[in-house]
């Protein structure tokens, strides 16, 4: 019993309430008609894909430069990495890393200016880093315009210049992690006669991934490293005392999380199929930052238990409530309607949550 | 209501009204009522005796308060004060920082603070009336007045706004009638003729139509004043350290105003550090020292030497401090401050320097606000400052922090909730981090990489929860949760797991019950004794210094203003702390009295006295 009590304090009422109610939608698949294998694959596919983009906002808030909503500046690098992937043509597994790899350098150089920008305005990182990301998408919406793209895959097809809206990776990596030992009932002829569960099909490689980029995240935590940058981010009054130096530890906490945000826009899309430019990830920010505060985090600590909490929660939500709507308030797009009022609530939320604490 | 004033409504005795120009001189040389020109005759400026006051002189106490006593949670901080103000009288409320000054003035205002924390004991009497004042508005409505330290003025408003602020004269219109009162239109002509008047009865030379916000600091007071005075019913004024932001000569333009006042029947009670003002301005002092009242005496019969003694005071015992061995004096220096400047907002140090032996317990004390506190932050590289630091014979670039902490120095500081500890964190955390960063202790390396060894830590905090006695759940309780001597406890733990040669501390006691006072001043002594750490302790409780340092330095004004050894006497520490230099120099007995008189000496060369102080002191 006493158990029972200290974890429902550790999770807190709010996130017990979010989980109960994803329970009552994981349920109530059930009687809709809904096809609950397939729904459920989605959900795990989903998290997956944006689980890197949590783990950018964690290191952010870890460092101590609060929620990171220039989230965009990193996932434009993973964007040029990824263009630069299907320009030459790499594919499989082999070009996906690629890919990845060609936008860490990106991702640390942009990473870097922005670490600049926020040591210099401290206290309105989100602000800023905000409208910071506002511009730099516009600014690389003429760059993809200009940047000498030739593959006539990519680029417009009647001028032959700029990069198309959205880029197909059929040819490239499609899915490269989601089939990696991928399980799929259907694939395998398993339990094909049961109605629920035929369709459904676990992402292994996604996962396995995004298992490790926790597991390394978490790994750093425990590191000299990780302690003081958490110490840092709590208390920057504190570890001056100490000796650390805030910008320094700042500085790396914005780079990581920028690159990390650019290997999570690859993961992201080779899993969706597609790469998005121009205005796509202007607002990529914001269900990553969704999903941490969910989870638990609060813009001065998180943690990875917050971030897997939070992702699970947040995109299973999302995931199951759009067809559950739609079967029980036949309204078009009303479940589109909702997605956008609890992800911007809860951010909303979350941010009247730092005033209360600041003026503590 | 109040237009030319009859003699027979003052309180004062008769007096020609007028006088030919050059024949006035006031008849005793107490009266210092102002004087008005008019043309080719000078006259005493109108008094406005307000119906209603008259009645007040015949009464003995305009104020008694008795056998006040005040506890926070079981923390005694007032015990039997009793306070009794005549009318006209301007009575001092001396004493130390946390004294208890500013509790009782909170009692007798009726603080939301008081009630909250389960009021009080004893009796208010105003006016021979026992009185329950629950809140300021009611003070407000018993004729008590308050001019605070820092200005409540409006900057935008003009003088005679400020001065009837809230209480604005109104005329009436329709639609107040209908709306209530907050629709009536203000009525600008008979406000500024009111302020008029009550700014010519202070006899002070300040237009009513004039800007606060351009007025110099000086006369701001004034307005503050005038405010009061203009409430029909003022009869005792506090003023809360009215001076600590005037120059002299405005302080004295000041303080004779208040007299002036304080003959026409209105009583004031004066709350300062400053005790040559005390001394000549006040009829009556009364002294606080620790909540309790230790002096009740007339003004003549005290000397500034004397006042300082009794707020000092000494009552702690000497600790067993370490006396046998080398004396310190002989050691070798093993910090130096030269023309050390530290920019800490409400705390700068302008100007310090002096020299710590190694092995000593040294003490930085003073009143609050004089940037004793800022000392040590500066080292630290908290705060931007100037001047040389050298330790053990080195300079230092002390705005590089990790290099200070790898010289050997630990800070303990005084925002222990704020710079002192990661509240959300564990105990655990909070007492390894120190050592995980500068000494990379509680590290194992795997596979080359540094990780926090949480085992290690966790053994060590464990024997030092044993050690310094911290009462907790266990080591991974959060620090918030601990009390405030718990969380103070985690401090110098994590001071102390530095294994530092220079430990610095700074307030340690403060907001602590006693039982964990004696055990966080055991443990440093003991730490200084045994490890031969030189410790250097910022504090505001004297006595406290004084029991377990060699020597204290008082810092006043931004400067050193002496160096003593806690063998000196009392009264020394107060005039010190009052910005006046000890009439004599510590005679040169003991060797060590001998190295504190010359360090005191070099300091008060570079810090240089105000001479005029010093003079009035020495009289």
């Amino acid at each position: 019993m006493n158990r029972v009590k200290q974890a429902i304090d550790y999770l807190g009422v709010s996130r017990l309430v979010v989980i109960g109610f994803l329970l009552v939608l994981m349920v109530s698949v059930f009687p809709l008609g809904i096809n609950p294998g397939m729904i459920y694959s989605d959900c795990l596919v989903r998290i997956g894909m944006n689980g890197f983009l949590v783990l950018a906002m964690m290191i952010s808030i870890v460092c101590g430069a609060g929620l990171n909503f220039g989230l965009p500046i990193g996932i434009l690098c993973g964007l040029l990495g990824g263009s630069i992937a299907v320009q030459f043509n790499w594919t499989g597994l082999a070009g996906f890393w690629g890919a990845c790899l060609v936008s860490v350098p990106f991702a640390m150089g942009a990473g870097w200016l922005y670490a600049l920008l926020l040591n210099n305005v401290k206290g309105s990182e989100m602000t800023v880093g905000n409208y910071m990301a506002f511009s730099v998408v516009s600014l690389m919406s003429i760059a993809w315009l200009v940047l000498p793209y030739s593959n006539p895959k990519i680029v417009w097809p009647i001028t032959g210049v700029g990069l198309r809206t959205t880029m197909t990776l059929e040819e490239n990596y499609d899915k490269v992690l989601d089939n990696f030992l991928k399980i799929d009932f259907r694939a395998m002829g398993i339990f094909q006669d049961n109605p629920y569960w035929k369709d459904f099909s676990l992402a292994t490689g996604l996962l396995l991934v995004f298992a490790l980029g926790c597991v390394l995240m978490w790994l750093f935590m425990k590191t000299k490293a990780g302690i003081i940058m958490r110490c840092s981010g709590v208390n920057p009054g504190f570890s001056r005392t100490l000796g650390v130096n805030n910008n320094q530890v700042r500085t790396v906490g914005i780079i990581a999380s920028t690159v990390i945000a650019a290997i999570g826009i690859n993961i992201y899309s080779q899993s969706y199929g597609f790469y998005q430019f121009y205005s796509a990830p202007l607002m990529m920010a914001f269900p990553a930052m969704a999903a941490i505060l969910i989870g638990g985090a609060t813009p001065r600590k998180a943690g990875v238990f917050h971030v897997v909490l939070g992702v699970i929660l947040f995109q299973s939500l999302l995931t199951l409530a759009t067809p559950v709507a739609n079967a029980v308030i036949n309204a078009g797009s009303i479940s589109e309607v909702v997605r956008i009022i609890v992800q911007n609530g809860i951010i909303l939320y979350a941010l009247t949550k730092i005033r209360a604490n600041g003026g503590k | 209501m109040h237009g030319r004033i009859r003699p027979w409504d003052c309180s004062l005795p008769r007096r020609p009204f007028l006088f030919k120009k050059g024949l006035c001189t006031p008849s005793e040389p107490g009266d210092t009522r102002p004087l008005v020109h008019w043309g080719k005759y000078t006259r005493y400026s109108r008094l406005p005796v307000k119906p209603g006051r008259r009645k007040t002189l015949d009464r003995k106490f305009v104020l008694e308060m008795n056998h006040i006593g005040k506890d926070f949670f079981g923390n005694q901080v007032l015990k039997d004060v009793s306070i009794k103000v005549k009318p006209g009288e301007i009575v001092a409320l001396i004493g130390e920082n946390g004294a208890g000054k500013s509790t009782i003035m909170n009692i007798l205002f009726g603080m939301p603070a008081i009630h909250q924390t389960g009021g009080f004991t004893g009796e208010v009497i105003i006016d021979g009336e026992k009185v329950d004042i629950k809140s300021p508005m009611e003070a407000m409505k018993h004729g008590i007045g308050m001019v605070h330290q820092e200005f409540m003025l409006i900057d935008g408003y003009d003088v005679a706004e400020n001065v009837k602020l809230n209480r604005e004269n109104l005329k009436k219109t329709p639609l107040g009638m209908v709306f209530g009162k907050r629709l009536n239109l203000v009525d600008q002509l008979s406000m500024h003729k009111d302020a008029r008047t009550t700014l010519d009865s202070l006899g002070i030379d300040l237009g009513e139509r004039t800007r606060v916000g351009s007025l110099p600091v000086g006369y701001k007071q004034f307005v503050e004043i005038a405010r009061e005075l203009d409430k029909e019913n003022t009869r005792l004024i506090v003023l809360d350290e009215p001076t600590a932001v005037l120059t002299e000569t405005e302080a004295e333009t000041f303080l004779s105003c208040v007299r002036s006042v304080a003959e026409k029947g209105i009583a004031f009670i004066f709350i300062s550090h400053k005790l040559d003002e005390i001394k000549n301005y006040t009829h009556h002092v009364f002294v606080l020292r620790d909540g309790e009242m230790v002096g009740d005496y007339h003004t003549r019969e005290l000397t500034t030497i004397r006042m300082s003694e009794l707020m000092v005071g000494r009552k702690v015992e000497i600790l067993n401090r370490q006396t046998d061995g080398e004396a310190p004096e002989h050691r070798e220096i093993c910090l130096e401050l030269e023309h050390f400047g530290v920019s800490m907002p409400g705390e700068v140090a302008r100007d310090v320097s002096f020299q710590v032996k190694k092995g000593e317990i040294f003490g930085i004390g003073g009143l609050a606000g004089h940037g004793k506190i800022s000392i040590a932050n500066g080292i630290m590289g908290l705060y931007p400052c100037r001047g040389q630091v050298k330790i053990h014979g080195k300079a230092m670039d002390v705005t590089k922090t990790s290099d200070t902490l790898n010289e050997g120095v630990a800070f303990v500081s005084e925002d222990r909730r704020g710079a002192g500890l990661m509240l959300d964190e564990s105990i655990e955390l909070n007492i390894a981090i120190g050592a995980l960063k500068t000494k990379n202790r509680f590290v194992t390396r795997r596979l080359g990489i540094p990780f926090y060894d949480k085992k290690e830590a966790i053994a060590y905090a464990k024997k030092m929860i044993q050690e310094l006695d911290i009462r907790c759940t266990g080591h991974s309780q959060p620090v918030r949760s601990l009390s405030g001597g718990n969380q103070q406890k985690v401090c110098i733990a994590r001071a102390l797991t530095l294994e530092p040669d220079i430990l610095f501390v700074s307030e340690p006691t403060r907001g602590i019950d006693i039982g964990a006072k004696k055990m966080i001043l055991d443990s440093l002594m003991k730490l200084n004794r045994e490890k031969g750490v030189t410790v250097i302790i910022t504090s505001s409780e004297l006595a406290e210094l004084r029991s377990v340092c060699n020597r204290i330095a008082i810092v006043t004004e931004g400067k050193i203003a002496g160096i003593l050894s806690s063998t000196d006497e009392d009264y020394k520490y107060g005039m010190l702390m009052s910005g006046v230099k000890p009439p004599e120099a510590p005679e040169a007995g003991s060797p060590q009295k001998a190295g504190a008189a010359e360090a005191g000496e070099r300091q008060n060369a570079a810090a240089a006295p105000v001479p005029e102080t010093e003079g009035r002191a020495n009289s």
